[in-house]
């Protein structure tokens, strides 16, 4: 008997989590799924009815947009992050002797809310009292920055709290992969007498593919699950022209008491980040197998 | 990274020396910059929540407080209004706290044994174990929100801190495995083999062994944990109600909440009084918290 | 004597995988057994096994007269030195070394007295207070031996433990485990892959290779007598001389020809070996050919060969000859004339020779 427990031992300590993450993450996730497929409306149905939220969801002008908001904030929030992120490693890793005080300040925005960054900056670009009142004050009394309260720059302003916020987080994700690069390798180039950019743009960047996929994943990820900072900065709105995928199910799981239509909205985001997570992370366990 | 010195002897050289203090300056004067892009909004909502209404509406956005009042400070952690509501942050300040506090010990708890068996006690099927709960930590909470919300109802804690609790122990689980499970595995298993010669078993080598050598990553476990619950706003707002609601919701609330005018420096204060935990700790303990970041991003 | 070692008939896979067959091995008490083939061979499985840190698929492992096979570890009666030393990092040395008996509950005062007798004999007591990161790797070696020694069990067993050790340091911990293996009269069993380790420490040798155990015996059987074409090749530096030749009956003997490359083949005659096959692997060692009139016997017979290359190594010359379409090495004297390209006498010892089937490769003679 005792014999049997000690061999025993650690399934059973892990036993608890595992059920836990299977019934919680992973039957839940069927839970969500099942729904999708009924007329839940304020209370959950369970009686299958096909593909018919997917369909109203897919014929809804709000989804569209969402969507639609979702691709403009993606790609202007990955790109800019990371070409900001790796701007700043690249003129911090020259050496400089306040390096670790200018790291405190690039990063400290990844330690906050999301709902303070939406604050802050609801704050600063309200055209009101913000930056556009400043400028204004300093005698160009036709500068406008009105971005969150125009329905169709709105989304960009949300863009750039989100970039505030993560691209100090990729900064210190290039640095670290600065850091790592073969110190002789740069050695044996600049004996070659290759000129710096070049050695940067030739030796140092490939290296650093997997840092790049990394910070994109990373910050896809952030970006699909965005929800606090919309919520903050402009709640969604002018009217719901900077709705997300989250923003939205969010809307009709609590707000409009439309479950079926939360739930396959939800169903939908899982299969995005699916679709960027899954062949991510499959090869890294198998790097890790081989 | 580039270290080539120069000799000043030639005039040429002395050129190319000038063309480096230059280049050198640019680099400070744009390092500086980004700093400022990174500063400014901290700079405005402490300025702002030091400022009178009054000062608001008439200064500039970006000027020193002439008259420094703490009265928003005041209002908002103890008068502010969330809706009908207007006793401040400090009620959902203390939510927070009780609220982080359990969660964190107890996922960082379970992420520690999970770890110490995941990257120790090998057997068959916990590699499989690893990525479901890996797996985990990557899918949008929005597709368990629904479930959990009826789970909650069921188990009679919906809209109570306990339920919140709940909530974030399970969806933390995945990060502390993963966090305790990188760690251990760097520990060359000959370690247990020994301990298992000298007598000791399963929790007598986790306690007297593996945990005296965990104090780093229990450090950036616990950082991390407390920065995502602390921060966190969906759960917060699916699965609280009007008193137990965190901090971050409250905070949204009060910011717009449409009753009456628009104080910006209360809001600021508010905001800061949020941010404040989190940021005591990134400056307290930055390095752990960077190591947090990058851990959770790498898989390693 | 009861063995106080015994493993019978034992098996052991992962999966479909075999990765020990049908092992079976007896040592007495005293003995200094030593498990040791190229990597991937099994060895340290099976010494897992024993060990109990790793199950076995069937067979038993009896440890004096009592059946351990689904023993645990700590009941065993048994002490471990790993290849990482796998020291408590976070313990000083003390610790360390006394964690044992104070998991098993041992009193305080005989934990203190046990901890300085082995201390002593280690010469590691201004050590005890340090942690393993302070310690260089000989000192680690020798805590790591201490927590072993300090159980003073029936069994101690050794995973390569010099492996992590730089030339010169395991060398000097080699001679310091057979004194200790001496001067306690205890049991071991140790893994290893290097082969003058096992010569030099072993009373019993396994040679094994793809979870088969190859031959067991003696250091000198094993040198002198290989059971096949492997552990002649592997025990032993350099290697022994493995020469395709045909065999002929001669008489009462039998004629050994050696084809060259370079010239008419090379004729021995070996008045001992009958019933050869006509296809054989002739074995033998560097240091059994030497220069012509440097080695006596009536089994000693000279012949002339091309030397294609010279190596002087100090206390011996080393020379190289193609015979048979190998690179045959010899050992010659340290002042040898020899020269690369010039021919000379070798005499070939066929007292010591070995015979192999190139087919099997199974020992003949």
């Amino acid at each position: 008997m005792q014999e049997w427990l000690e061999r025993h031992i650690p399934k059973m300590v892990l036993a608890p989590s595992f059920v836990a993450i299977l019934i919680f993450v992973y039957g839940f996730i069927g839970w969500t799924a099942w729904v999708s497929l009924t007329r839940s409306r304020l209370l959950p149905k369970y009686e299958i009815e096909g593909l018919i939220q997917y369909d109203r969801l897919f014929a809804s002008p709000r989804w569209d947009t969402a969507m639609g908001n979702l691709f403009i904030f993606g790609t202007l929030f990955i790109v800019i992050a990371i070409v900001l992120g790796l701007l700043i490693a690249i003129l911090l890793d020259q050496k400089i002797r306040t390096e670790g005080v200018l790291r405190t300040i690039y990063l400290y925005p990844m330690a906050l809310s999301m709902i303070v960054t939406g604050t802050a900056w609801k704050w600063i670009m309200n055209p009101g009292l913000g930056i556009e009142a400043m400028v204004r004050s300093w005698g160009f009394e036709n500068f406008t920055f009105d971005w969150v309260i125009d329905p169709d720059k709105a989304i960009y302003a949300v863009v750039i709290a989100a970039v505030w916020q993560a691209s100090g987080f990729v900064m210190a994700l290039f640095l670290a992969g600065l850091r790592s690069v073969d110190g002789e390798i740069i050695k044996a180039a600049q004996v070659d007498g290759i000129p710096t950019y070049r050695i940067y743009s030739a030796i140092i960047l490939p290296s650093m593919a997997p840092i790049f996929l990394s910070a994109f994943i990373v910050l896809a990820h952030l970006a699909i699950k965005s929800f606090d900072l919309v919520i903050a900065l402009t709640g969604g709105g002018p009217g719901y022209s900077t709705d997300l995928p989250a923003t939205y199910m969010y809307a009709m799981a609590f707000s409009r008491g439309d479950i079926g239509q939360a739930a396959s909205s939800a169903m939908v985001m899982m299969a995005v980040v699916f679709a960027i997570v899954v062949p991510y992370l499959y090869s890294e366990l198998r790097a890790k197998h081989d | 990274m580039t270290d080539i010195t120069l000799s000043p002897a030639h005039a040429q050289d002395q050129g190319r020396n000038w063309g480096r203090i230059a280049l050198r300056w640019l680099l400070f004067i744009a390092l500086g910059i980004f700093a400022l892009f990174y500063l400014m909004p901290l700079f405005v909502m402490v300025t702002t929540s030091l400022k009178s209404l009054e000062e608001i509406r008439t200064g500039s956005l970006v000027a020193f407080p002439r008259e420094v009042t703490f009265e928003a400070w005041r209002t908002a952690w103890s008068g502010a209004c969330t809706g009908i509501q207007c006793e401040g942050l400090r009620p959902y300040f203390w939510n927070s706290v009780m609220l982080a506090v359990p969660a964190v010990l107890i996922s960082t708890f379970l992420g520690a044994v999970n770890g110490y068996v995941i990257a120790q006690w090998r057997f068959k099927g916990a590699n499989l174990i690893f990525s479901l709960m890996l797996f985990g930590c990557f899918i949008p909470f929005q597709v368990v929100l629904l479930p959990m919300a009826v789970l909650l109802g069921w188990m009679g804690i919906a809209g109570t801190i306990p339920g919140l609790i709940f909530v974030h122990v399970i969806y933390g689980i995945g990060f502390t495995t993963l966090f305790f499970r990188n760690y251990y595995v760097t520990i060359p298993q000959e370690l247990v083999k020994a301990a298992k010669v000298d007598g000791a078993g399963f929790f007598r080598i986790f306690w007297s062994i593996f945990l005296p050598l965990s104090l780093p990553i229990i450090v950036v476990t616990v950082i991390w944990q407390f920065t995502q619950i602390w921060n966190d706003f969906l759960f917060g707002v699916s699965f609280s109600q009007a008193g137990t609601q965190p901090v971050t919701v409250a905070l949204n609330n009060i910011v717009n909440s449409t009753t009456g005018v628009k104080e910006y420096n209360v809001d600021m204060a508010a905001a800061i009084i949020a941010a404040l935990p989190t940021l005591i700790v990134y400056a307290v303990a930055g390095k752990y918290f960077i190591r947090g970041l990058t851990a959770g991003s790498v898989k390693g | 004597m009861a063995p106080i070692l015994d493993i019978k008939n034992l098996y052991k896979n992962y999966g479909p995988v075999e990765v020990l067959k049908d092992i079976n091995v007896a040592i007495e008490p005293g003995d200094f057994l030593v498990l040791v083939g190229p990597s991937g061979c099994g060895k340290s499985t099976l010494l897992n096994c024993i060990a109990g840190l790793e199950d076995i698929t069937s067979g038993t492992i009896s440890i004096d007269g009592r059946d351990m096979t689904h023993v645990s570890p700590k009941d065993r009666d048994i002490a471990m030195v790993f290849q990482s030393y796998a020291l408590y990092p976070t313990m000083s040395v003390a610790k360390n070394i006394t964690f044992g008996m104070k998991v098993r509950g041992v009193d305080a005062a005989t934990q203190a007295e046990k901890l300085e007798k082995v201390a002593g004999q280690l010469q590691i007591e201004p050590l005890l207070n340090r942690r393993p990161g302070q310690l260089s790797g000989g000192q680690r070696q020798r805590v790591a031996m201490g927590r072993a020694l300090v159980r003073d069990p029936k069994l101690f067993l050794f995973d390569e433990p010099l492996s992590n050790l730089d030339a010169k340091l395991r060398v000097e911990m080699r001679s310091e485990i057979k004194k200790l293996h001496h001067n306690l009269g205890a049991t071991m069993v140790y893994v290893t892959h290097d082969q003058i380790e096992a010569m030099t420490l072993a009373t019993k040798i396994v040679v094994m290779k793809g979870g088969i155990v190859q031959q067991i015996g003696s250091p000198a059987e094993i040198y002198n007598h290989p059971a096949n074409l492997f552990v002649a090749d592997f025990m032993g530096s350099p290697a022994m001389n493995l020469i395709p030749a045909r065999a002929k009956k001669n008489g009462d003997g039998t004629k050994i020809e050696i084809a060259r490359s370079n010239g008419a083949p090379l004729v021995l005659t070996d008045h001992h070996a009958t019933d050869l096959p006509e296809d054989v692997i002739l074995g033998l060692r560097p240091e059994d050919i030497a220069e012509a009139g440097f080695r006596a016997g009536e089994d000693v017979q000279e012949a002339e060969c091309l030397i294609d290359m010279v190596e002087p190594a100090g206390a011996d010359t080393y020379v190289v000859s193609e015979l048979g379409g190998k690179q045959v090495t010899a050992r010659l004297h340290a002042e040898t004339k020899a020269q690369a390209g010039v021919p000379l006498d070798l005499a070939f010892d066929l007292a010591k020779v070995s015979y192999f089937e190139p087919g099997t490769g199974e020992r003949l003679n």
